[in-house]
């Protein structure tokens, strides 16, 4: 019917591929979440010390993540680190998740209104535990469709990485292309991966927002 | 005039008018009364074209204004109408507002328009708010810019729906104030209200609804005054 | 402590080239904003026909440019053309890539602000005896482009990100193209990409800060 080059083994290849692109954005996605809560609620609680943080941040947000790929990687072999591209990946990946996720918890925190949270320190709750009952949970609840946003945004700007020589989806897909010479097939393969695998996360971040909202 | 023949409206499978007739001549102050739910609020929307009907028809000067071949534009120059909600347009300034319809629809130039709205606004009281955005008026303020904006398109017909009944107290006396003006000029008018006192004043007749039909119609004398009707007693014993 | 000297003044020299680069990437970033937006809009007035064939190209369009990454569209574009025997030129692929990525995300910013303009504005201007069209340009579209300004301004600034994207299929006279051929002629990775860093950084804050600022003038109310 219609023959190709294209084997059961090429198609392992870019599922392996997609694996590593998994594997990027769990890191990535673990040090910005730490980080951007960390940063997110100084930025919140203390608008005008952190003002500085907030500069730098900035500029994680409008330089080009290829670029910052680039930059750090030779940063690396200026200072003579010794770490994987595949470690480089995933910092530069976590820092700039980071810089977004600030923003993302800032906003949720924001979002919990001072007539609230007046009310929780008037019953008695110390400025930590209206914080980590009341602050926290509702914010989170406003944050989360900006948190599954930015995974999905960081599992599709790991095709990055290729650049920097990391064979994830992307890269594995031109691997295969280089050698069949049929970019169009393989490339909608990738493509199709690419598709399941941002449409499994988003699924399942509806499923926790609704039981989320189920309890409320 | 407006003639309403039988019009029965539902929403899927509620039916929220059923069977309503009911006729307006020109000139003529008519109030319709009643509880929420009663209909009263979709039947004035079906009268302009914004709610079709099941069944029955209304027609505006011996236009029926839900044939297929009507030009509802053009009808509704013809009908002014004033939402619960004023609607202003938050993009323009009270005169812009008003300007816009006269311009866009009638045609007329800027000059003329100008000129048109300046009048209608001075004449509701809001001729020193003319260059203001709506956002910063109050809700008094933005529905008499609406009534100055549907008066600007010389209308035959004015039809008010619970035109008071968003606004603070305080408020509802400027309204109203407007709305007794217009009628006392001659202006054909339909009101649904919640403001007994005032339809009462106000009217040449009184209906009372109740469950999608005319109940009770009358001189406001009667109908308020000296009801036939148990429920309609009931209706005004409670909103006393 | 490194072992390496940094060597700024020498690469200071490419300057004029960078901005050049500069220059070719505001260009193309923009003419993707032109197009995306317009595109966008057809989009967005599909997506909400009864038509099922329209309806599904709109949402097909909408849901590819969100869910896959834009380095594929950029890549699909230029290698899988190629191989169907439309020649194209990296800066070409590189713009339609851009450019679907955008009408794609605009055309959700679209809907979303569409829905935020409540639909009792065009009750009251039809009620005025405005057509539909009427209805729809001076009072839902005005008001429609208030809310999704902030959007398309953040778009703006992706799109010159985006173009850094170039270079991977072999752009070389955008920004990063012209770094990247630095680049490779001299090995001072550090200093040629920081200086493009800080381009691409200023760039970013002049759009933010002119939309800002065409916000402040256009949105009076």
């Amino acid at each position: 019917m219609f023959s190709t080059g294209f084997s059961w083994n090429d198609l392992l290849f870019l599922l392996n591929g997609a694996w590593v692109t998994l594997q990027l954005t769990c890191w990535a996605i673990l040090l910005g979440t730490f980080a951007g809560l960390l940063f997110g609620l100084l930025r919140a609680l203390l608008p005008r010390a952190s003002l500085p943080l907030a500069w730098v941040l900035d500029v994680f947000r409008s330089v080009p993540l290829l670029i910052q790929f680039v930059l750090f990687n030779s940063l690396k072999s200026i200072v003579g680190l010794n770490i994987s591209a595949f470690s480089v990946g995933c910092i530069v990946l976590g820092v700039y998740a980071a810089a977004y996720f600030t923003e993302i918890v800032r906003g949720g925190v924001l979002s919990v209104s001072l007539p609230l949270r007046r009310a929780s320190r008037s019953l008695g709750l110390s400025f930590f535990q209206d914080l980590r009952w009341i602050v926290l949970p509702m914010a989170s609840r406003v944050a989360f469709p900006g948190w599954l946003n930015l995974v999905l945004g960081v599992m599709k700007d790991t095709a990055l990485v290729m650049w920097i020589g990391i064979v994830e989806l992307l890269r594995a897909s031109q691997t295969i292309v280089t050698r069949i010479q049929e970019p169009l097939l393989v490339l909608c393969i990738a493509g199709l991966i690419y598709y399941v695998m941002s449409l499994v996360v988003a699924r399942l971040g509806a499923r926790l927002e609704r039981r989320w909202q189920e309890n409320d | 005039m407006i003639e309403i023949d039988n019009v029965h409206k539902s929403f899927g499978d509620l039916d929220v008018v059923k069977g309503v007739s009911l006729t307006v001549n020109k000139g003529e102050v008519v109030s319709i009364i009643g509880g929420s739910g009663s209909g009263k609020s979709t039947l004035l929307m079906c009268i302009n074209g914004l709610e079709p009907i099941q069944k029955g028809n209304i027609r505006v000067d011996g236009v029926e204004v839900h044939h297929r071949t009507t030009d509802l534009n053009r009808l509704r120059q013809k009908i002014g109408i004033v939402f619960q909600q004023w609607n202003a347009f938050p993009h323009l300034t009270v005169l812009e507002n008003v300007m816009l319809a006269p311009r866009k629809v009638l045609g007329k130039s800027k000059a003329e328009a100008e000129a048109l709205a300046v009048q209608q606004l001075t004449h509701v009281g809001l001729g020193d708010k003319l260059k203001v955005f709506p956002g910063k008026l109050s809700g008094g303020q933005q529905q008499r810019m609406a009534i100055a904006r549907a008066l600007a398109m010389s209308p035959d017909y004015m039809l008010f729906d619970e035109a008071t009944s968003a606004l603070d107290p305080q408020l509802v006396g400027e309204v109203l104030d407007t709305m007794r003006m217009l009628a006392e000029d001659g202006m054909t008018m339909v009101l649904v209200t919640h403001e007994i006192r005032f339809a009462r004043d106000v009217s040449d007749r009184v209906a009372f609804f109740r469950n999608g039909l005319v109940h009770e119609i009358g001189s406001p004398d009667q109908v308020i005054g000296n009801p036939v009707q148990a429920e309609t007693a009931a209706f005004l014993k409670s909103v006393k | 402590m490194f072992d390496y000297t940094f060597q700024w003044r020498a690469t200071l020299r490419a300057l004029p080239d960078m901005l050049a680069g500069a220059w070719v990437t505001f260009e193309t970033a923009a003419l993707s904003m032109i197009f995306g937006v317009l595109i966008a809009l057809a989009l967005t007035v599909m997506r909400e026909t009864r038509h099922p064939l329209l309806r599904g190209i709109g949402n097909g369009w909408v849901s590819i440019a969100r869910n896959t990454p834009s380095l594929f569209q950029i890549y699909i574009l230029y290698f899988g053309l190629g191989s169907m025997g439309l020649h194209v030129s990296s800066w070409l692929a590189l713009l339609a890539g851009i450019t679907f990525n955008n009408a794609g995300y605009l055309a959700e910013n679209f809907r979303g602000g569409l829905k935020a303009v409540p639909d009792t504005q065009v009750r009251a201007a039809r009620s005025l005896g405005m057509s539909a069209f009427q209805a729809y340009r001076m009072i839902i579209v005005p008001q429609l482009l208030r809310i999704v300004f902030y959007p398309l301004s953040n778009q703006m600034v992706w799109a010159v990100l985006m173009t850094s994207l170039g270079v991977i299929v072999g752009l070389n006279n955008d920004l990063t193209g012209v770094t990247q051929d630095y680049n490779v002629k001299t090995f001072r990775t550090f200093e040629y990409f920081t200086i493009a860093a800080v381009l691409y950084y200023l760039i970013a804050k002049a759009i933010v800060a002119t939309a800002r600022l065409m916000a402040w003038r256009l949105f009076r109310y």
